[in-house]
């Protein structure tokens, strides 16, 4: 698995190379055609996903990938193509991500991607973010009986971290900026990092918060570990897609939305078809019809079908039905909704006007 | 006839200097459409990140092409130290294999078979999750400290990481040297062992003195594929956590988004450990070819 993961990184830089020297793999091509007429024409969508993080996109025993990231893939496709099951997943490590982008090997990154200037940037990675799907921030897990209550204490001390994220680079910056020396363990991937906190080498582990809540969920002795209080950095992870592609941004972005506005309307996947017949038959009812798409036009703007947000509702449910399949307090990676939840009730969630 | 090879010759130059021009000017060309450009502005900047291991003074204010250096000087010192360690590990099963000494030569033979069969990759993760990160904290002697934080050798101060690197890459290449030795050693005429014997030198003498010689033209090609192997081999260090190039590389390319940039920084960091390596033997093993030619 590492063995195919590693030549895996091999050829895409080696597909990077050899694409840059012999024909390009720009976003869009020369007709100017967008890369959502290309998922429609293959009427598949290439997710990448990280496969690795329960809650976000998981592996399930069955072979099939479950988690929020992967609901995000799965609304997707029954936005673009009507159907949530034309999805080809691509585990893609965090430094392989964007080159599997704008390689085009991969449509959409749904893969907990931070939102970051360098990022959004034309002069850096050139990526099109959707809108923030989970509101995150850096923490720090230390073993309960080690004391460690605070940065401060961990002065000196070996720190395990994946490399090739703004992980490290923020833990860089909180120990830095408070003149705290420590030494940093640099890994590949999560698994590493965790083998190497679990096995002692260092005193204290660092990632999103989401993570560490998600692999001490794995671990032998859960209450043995405590995330510290200090946030070492905001984390908007969003899915992202290669920069200069209006129209694929676009309808990722109002797929999101279209999300956030079921939870705001109260319309799951068990009452979408009433909720549609009662709006079919009252004509009086026009924002709801606008939204679902029985009065046409929303859809067709943004090069989708008019019914897109009934199939991603039908597919997936609300954003809230999302948070809770794969988050919520009886999933195995619960994780409090804190800033996750809908702006009228205190969070951060909020969907622009369908008009 | 011999203007008109020449010809030949110079139009399939231009040909191929052609071609590399084209290719060198599609990927600007796509570079500038995608808006990526290529540029090495940005080593000049602060990487903003700590390393573990600095063989020479760094702090994370330090420029990234700093930060590069400091990841090849370590990939550079598990290369050589790896190079010597196998080498030795690799002569001695070698030499083993092809010994009178039953229990010897079935050691080295279960040795070589154990670890061509394992990936290197496998075998890494072992050495340091298992093997390192394993060991109790204790002292051995004076001058020896053992525990999963470091290992501290004779004043030498040495991190876990570095020490799975070196015993995962010597263990696997000193498998591999072992078969060519034992392939040279076995080139080498029965009669030599014969009149090594009967001039009354004991076995060791006669092999270090009499059949290695005659077996080095035959060992050194394939030792430095070998060793170029190894080179290779070791960007797997960032699996267990070691600093090497392509570690720092990796952070540096998802800092910075030159994902192009820092491949060819790669690439051409690795072509010139190899191009370095690989001269070396090759003067090695001309210095040997005519020694052999000479004592003829």
């Amino acid at each position: 698995m590492l063995m195919i993961r590693s030549s895996r990184r091999i050829l895409i830089g080696a597909i990077t190379v050899v694409a840059g020297l012999l024909g390009g793999c720009a976003s869009l091509d020369e007709a100017g055609r967008s890369r959502l007429d290309l998922v429609k024409q293959r009427n598949e969508l290439l997710c990448g996903v990280s496969g690795k993080i329960p809650g976000f996109s998981f592996l399930t025993p069955e072979g099939t990938y479950t988690g929020l990231d992967v609901d995000i893939c799965r609304a997707m496709a029954a936005a673009f193509l009507g159907d949530a099951d034309k999805v080809q997943y691509r585990p893609l490590t965090a430094p392989e991500r964007f080159t599997a982008l704008r390689s085009g090997e991969i449509d959409l990154l749904s893969r907990n991607t931070t939102h970051t200037l360098s990022r959004d940037a034309e002069g850096g990675n050139g990526l099109g973010f959707a809108p923030v799907v989970f509101h995150d921030g850096q923490g720090l897990i230390v073993p309960v009986d080690s004391g460690v209550t605070s940065l401060a204490d961990l002065s000196g001390q070996a720190i395990c971290v994946g490399s090739g994220t703004t992980t490290e680079q923020n833990l860089n910056d909180a120990f830095a900026s408070k003149g705290i020396p420590y030494t940093p363990i640099k890994y590949q991937d999560l698994n590493q990092v965790v083998g190497g906190y679990l096995q002692g080498r260092c005193q204290a582990m660092t990632s999103d918060r989401s993570q560490l809540a998600a692999a001490r969920s794995g671990f032998n002795d859960p209450e043995g570990h405590v995330i510290l209080e200090d946030r070492l950095s905001k984390e908007p992870l969003a899915p992202a897609v290669v920069g200069g592609d209006q129209r694929l941004v676009d309808a990722m972005t109002w797929v999101v939305y279209a999300l956030i506005e079921a939870e705001e309307r109260g319309i799951t996947q068990a009452n979408l078809d009433r909720q549609l017949r009662a709006a079919e038959a009252d004509p009086s009812q026009a924002a709801l019809r606008r939204f679902l798409g029985v009065d046409a036009g929303l859809g067709r703007k943004l090069g989708l079908p008019d019914d897109f947000v009934v199939q991603a509702i039908r597919a997936t449910g609300n954003y809230g039905e999302i948070y809770d399949r794969h988050l919520g307090p009886q999933s195995p990676v619960a994780i409090p909704r804190g800033a996750n939840r809908l702006a009228e009730d205190g969070g951060l969630m909020i969907a622009p006007p369908f008009t | 006839m011999r203007r008109h090879r020449l010809l030949l010759q110079l139009g399939l130059a231009l040909l191929l200097l052609a071609l590399i021009a084209l290719l060198i000017n599609n990927l600007t060309v796509n570079l500038i459409r995608t808006g990526l450009g290529l540029g090495f502005g940005w080593l000049g900047r602060p990487a903003g990140f700590a390393l573990a291991e600095t063989a020479l003074p760094y702090a994370p204010s330090d420029s990234y092409l700093w930060a590069l250096t400091i990841g090849w000087l370590n990939s550079l010192k598990v290369i050589l130290a790896g190079l010597v360690l196998a080498t030795l590990l690799g002569v001695a099963a070698g030499a083993a294999r092809n010994s009178g000494n039953r229990l010897l030569r079935s050691l080295a033979g279960t040795y070589v078979a154990l670890i061509r069969q394992v990936p290197l990759l496998l075998q890494l993760l072992f050495w340091y999750f298992v093997a390192f990160l394993g060991l109790p904290s204790m002292p051995v002697g004076g001058l020896i400290q053992l525990s999963n934080q470091g290992i501290q050798l004779l004043g030498l101060n040495l991190s876990v990481e570095f020490c799975a690197v070196l015993t995962g890459l010597t263990v696997f290449t000193g498998a591999s040297i072992a078969e060519i030795v034992r392939g040279g050693i076995n080139a080498v005429p029965r009669g030599q062992w014969e009149a090594f014997r009967s001039l009354g030198l004991n076995e060791g003498l006669g092999l270090r003195r009499i059949v290695l010689p005659q077996a080095l033209p035959a060992i050194l090609p394939a030792l430095t594929s070998q060793y170029l192997n190894l080179a290779k081999n070791s960007t797997l260090a960032i699996a267990v956590g070691y600093a090497d190039l392509y570690a720092v590389s990796d952070t540096t390319i998802t800092q910075t988004g030159r994902a192009i940039e820092g491949f060819l920084l790669l690439l051409f960091s690795f072509l010139l450990l190899n191009l370095l390596i690989s001269g070396g033997m090759s003067a090695l093993n001309g210095a040997v070819l005519s020694r052999v030619r000479r004592s003829r």
